[in-house]
């Protein structure tokens, strides 16, 4: 009489299914999964490891870290990073030196996998904190990193 | 006593006293289909946020919780969102079978609503076939998917709509056998008069005592299907079928359909209650002494509870195959239901009913 234990076996398992999703319900307050979206855009601290967008910080002189050594373009895996750089003479020493033109980051491109950041060798780039991207025009997502009229601060190279 | 009964008579005197007869009962019957109508957007509109809210700490999360206070807007913005957009269509539909469908399926469970007591005054309709009718008019919304599905001239659509026809076809047996079976215990098919039967012996759940429970364990499993919700949602399957008999249906079309499947859940919870809960019967009869309580609050909790575990049914169980589905019916639910129903004429026959 398979009959009547399936359908007891049915019953009894679709009820241990109930409760295991009753219980879900009555602890859902204490123990949701999801989190609010972050309003409080003032007051917020990310966490130390979140990956917003690669930046470049300048100190106060307007001055940054980026060598122009290419290591983030070459490891960046899908080319969301193009360097223009070009030979400069150097004011103090008075040789010719590679230096960085512009720092280009394309964001649409960018899948925030952290090499760059792990290739550069002076931490000329970091990751930013912000977590609002989104922009009207896909132009804005082509971001140039260096600051106009900054350069690279001195002996980084040493 | 109580309010609606003080209400609505008001209101009849007071419009037979200022105009001739016909005029009157013409502006009773707006009135009365302008306040289901209402009570109707009111109830599919919260209905579909309960149904959101339930969802989400189900499945531990939030829900939605950004327009108003705790959500309580998100539905209003979304049938203001939906009212706002195109009604698109296919080049190669049949338009007017394709315009029919949505109200076919919203009219049966509109006039459906209209039989119900949702209190000892509060019921447009009050008709000696209550529960026959009901039955009758619950199956009509199964044309109006089935339309849908024939005229989008899609073939996803069209799947959908023939599970959905042999779906209906086959539940319709079981939600009619176990009505009947609480029917054979109040014999009479009035909604008021089987509420009736329940002041004095207790809620029909306990007067009949084991086929009672039995039948309305096959009512819920019947009924969850008629509504072809989950997990008898194989109609609009969405990991088959897109979107089931409403793929090409956009704007007011759409939300006509998602009004009526939670209009209809409304509709079998509230048969549901008021076969085997005792309506708008306060349990134990504790508030039968204070005049001013509404009656209709307490049919509403009860519905609420009904409606909860339906919505406990689609967050838990998983979509059964079409063999799976008319097995269960074909093979387990409707020999039990008929076995049920000797063994219901029994213990009348015998007088073991509590």
């Amino acid at each position: 009489m398979s009959y009547f234990s399936d359908i007891y076996n049915g019953i009894k398992t679709l009820l241990t299914g109930m409760s295991v999703t009753g219980g879900y319900f009555i602890r859902a307050r204490k123990g949701s999964i999801t989190q609010q979206y972050p309003d409080n855009r003032e007051t917020l601290k990310m966490f130390d490891r979140f990956r917003g967008e690669v930046v470049m910080p300048h100190n106060e002189n307007n001055e940054h870290y980026c060598t122009g050594c290419q290591a983030c373009e070459i490891a960046c895996p899908n080319g969301s990073i193009e360097i223009v750089w070009d030979r400069q003479v150097d004011p103090e020493t008075g040789k010719k030196k590679k230096m960085i033109d512009k720092h280009i980051y394309h964001l649409g491109m960018c899948t925030m996998c952290s090499l760059c950041v792990e290739a550069c060798p002076t931490d000329a780039i970091v990751w930013a904190q912000n977590y609002e991207n989104s922009v009207y025009d896909r132009k804005y997502l082509t971001k140039v990193l260096n600051q106009p009229g900054s350069k690279v601060k001195a002996g980084i190279e040493d | 006593m109580n309010i609606p009964l003080n209400i609505t008579k008001t209101i009849h005197d007071w419009l037979f006293s200022i105009m001739p007869e016909g005029v009157a009962t013409v502006t009773e019957w707006v009135i009365v289909a302008a306040a289901y109508l209402a009570l109707f957007a009111v109830a599919g509109l919260y209905l579909v946020l309960l149904e959101r809210k339930v969802a989400a700490w189900f499945q531990l999360r939030l829900g939605p919780n950004r327009v108003g206070p705790w959500g309580i807007f998100q539905t209003m913005a979304d049938a203001l969102k939906l009212v706002s957009k195109e009604l698109t269509s296919n080049a190669n539909i049949d338009k007017f079978l394709y315009n029919l469908a949505p109200y076919f399926v919203i009219l049966s469970s509109l006039i459906a609503i209209g039989v119900f007591p949702f209190s000892r005054q509060f019921q447009a309709l009050d008709i000696n076939i209550g529960i026959f009718f009901l039955f009758a008019v619950s199956s009509i919304g199964v044309i109006g998917i089935l339309l849908a599905g024939w005229s989008s001239n899609n073939k996803f659509a069209m799947i959908g709509a023939m599970r959905s026809g042999l779906q209906t076809i086959s539940y319709e047996l079981s939600v009619g056998l176990s009505m009947l079976t609480m029917v054979l215990l109040t014999g009479s098919l009035q909604l008021s008069e089987i509420i009736e039967v329940q002041r004095t012996g207790g809620w029909l759940i306990l007067q009949g005592h084991i086929p009672a429970i039995i039948a309305f364990m096959i009512f819920m499993i019947a009924g969850t299907a008629e509504t072809n919700r989950a997990p008898f949602d194989l109609v609009e399957a969405e990991s088959e079928l897109g979107a089931g008999f409403h793929t090409e249906y956009s704007g007011m079309k759409f939300a006509y359909f998602f009004l009526a499947e939670f209009i209809n859940m409304f509709i079998i919870a509230s048969i549901a209650v008021v076969l085997f809960f005792g309506g708008w019967l306060s349990p134990f009869g504790i508030t039968d002494d204070i005049t001013w309580f509404p009656e209709t609050i307490w049919f509403v909790i009860k519905v609420l509870g009904i409606i909860f575990l339906m919505m406990w049914f689609r967050w838990t169980f998983p979509r059964l195959r079409v063999d799976q589905l008319l097995t269960l019916e074909w093979k387990y639910l409707l020999p039990i239901n008929l076995v049920n129903l000797v063994l219901m004429a029994i213990i009348i026959w015998l007088n073991w009913t509590i």
